[in-house]
């Protein structure tokens, strides 16, 4: 296991080394979407629109921060569960997305586009909102607000800390189960 | 008849809300601890400590414990003795989650189903009232989370399948939910009743303090049992492994129908957020 710290865009070269259970701490920009940003992006793909940020090297945070109370630049903002963005990340990963930030498991498809296009998908630690708010300096709502919390922000994150869950080499760092039924 | 004033409640019930979401109950808080103290892998321990250090966080400042501040679920015991005065049950409830979420700086979660455009302002909230003899009115509030509520699954079983069923169903359900649900969870198993009561049970329980058994010395050795099966899986906090994968599980059993074995988990998440008040 070994820890990284590493600079936003990310490029091939960043996530290659990467391996399922090594520690990095991100800094740089990083954009939120959840569920109904997702859905507005696909749309605009579709449509051939232009999308409200660049996609090559971008890391893709699932989440939905709450309200920033006075003093912060951001409310409690931990990641949401990342499988309901599985139909979406291929695609995503397919245009030059290199990483997504979530908890939870991916499907297969999303494993194998990481493979495919050297991406990674980080874990942040559920549920740890108020800490992780914590490491982000800024925050500004760049498209759809009308989605409310869940509107696509651009943060700025200092030594975000992140687990790397499944890498670009086909492996997963979660713990199997052992139940037979 | 006792009078109780809506504004009385409201302000209460917008009190009680803000604190669930920002200060975690004992209960919860020293079961982290415990956690922590028992899990020997790096990676689970840290995970724990980070959940310690995120709680200790949100009680010393404004922010809340998780960005997911739910659904907002009430469970109301309305004694037939009480009138309140100057409004209704629902709208005060209504009311004053509405103010909770804007004041406390709270997310707003609820959207149309199929639109998914938000309602704005967490309405409506999910409430659950019961009338009961006495002068009494109980308004017990729970901040659900979405992600663990996602994981939670009802089952019709068929009688003869019986303990080994339902044993079977609760340890699968939670090792389908993985990592997915924020563990160390809590369990909320609801057995019996109809298809509609067993997940209001299995919700129900999730009120009652950690490492408080139910009453009942048989539904109790059940909830030992779920525990150990549902820790043995070894998913461990955050679904890194170890020893802590659910904190606590909590049964509640209610008579059903002779053709009938209905069963409810409902999975409550670490950041298991409920209060009370009284009246
Ligand atoms: S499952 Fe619970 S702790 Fe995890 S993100 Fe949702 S509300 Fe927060």
């Amino acid at each position: 296991m070994a820890t990284y710290n590493l600079t936003t865009p990310l490029r091939d070269e960043d996530v290659v080394p990467l391996h399922a259970g090594d520690v990095v701490y991100l800094t740089g920009t990083i954009y939120t979407a959840r569920d109904a940003a997702h859905r507005k992006l696909m749309e605009a793909l579709d449509n051939e629109e232009r999308l409200p940020f660049e996609l090559q090297g971008a890391i893709i945070y699932y989440v939905g921060p709450a309200p920033a109370p006075p003093g912060c630049a951001i409310g409690s903002a931990g990641p949401t569960t990342s499988g309901r963005m599985d139909s979406y990340a291929p695609r995503l990963h397919a245009l030059g997305v290199k990483a997504s930030i979530g908890k939870g498991k991916r499907s297969q498809e999303v494993r194998d586009a990481l493979q495919e296009h050297k991406g990674v998908y980080f874990g942040a630690t559920g549920g740890a909102g108020a800490l992780l708010s914590q490491r982000i300096t800024a925050s500004e709502v760049i498209a759809y607000p009308e989605l409310g919390p869940e509107a696509i922000r651009k943060l700025t994150v200092k030594d975000f800390p992140l687990l790397v869950v499944n890498d670009a080499h086909g492996a997963e760092l979660y713990a199997k189960p052992r139940y037979e039924p | 008849m006792k009078s109780i004033s809506a504004k009385a409640i409201h302000e209460a019930v917008r009190d009680m809300i803000m604190d669930a979401c920002r200060l975690l109950s004992d209960d919860v808080y020293d079961a982290f601890t415990k956690a922590h103290a028992e899990e020997e892998s790096a990676s689970a321990k840290e995970v724990m400590a980070q959940l310690i250090e995120n709680a200790d966080l949100a009680r010393n400042t404004q922010l809340a414990l998780c960005q997911d501040t739910g659904s907002a679920v009430f469970f109301v015991d309305y004694g037939e003795d009480v009138k309140i005065e100057g409004g209704s049950l629902e709208q005060v409830l209504s009311d004053a989650m509405v103010e909770a979420y804007d004041k406390g700086y709270l997310r707003k979660s609820m959207c149309h189903p199929l639109t998914r455009k938000n309602t704005g302002d967490n309405t409506p909230p999910i409430i659950h009232a019961h009338v009961v003899p006495g002068d009494v009115l109980r308004i017990r509030f729970m901040a659900k989370g979405g992600g663990s509520e996602n994981m939670s699954r009802v089952a019709m079983l068929k009688p003869a399948q019986g303990w080994a069923g339902i044993r079977d169903f609760v340890v699968r359900t939670m090792a389908e939910a993985g990592p997915n649900p924020c563990p160390p969870t809590v369990v909320g198993v609801g057995i019996g009743g109809t298809f509609d009561l067993a997940p209001t049970l299995a919700k129900k329980a999730l009120f009652r303090p950690i490492g408080v058994r139910n009453a009942d010395p048989e539904v109790a050795a059940m909830e030992t049992e779920l525990l150990a099966a549902i820790n043995d899986l070894g998913i461990g906090p955050m679904g890194l492994g170890g020893k802590t994968t659910s904190l606590d599980v909590k049964v509640e059993m209610h008579p059903c129908h002779i053709a009938s074995l209905p069963v409810a988990v409902n999975v409550q998440c670490h950041s298991s957020r409920t209060k009370e008040v009284v009246f």
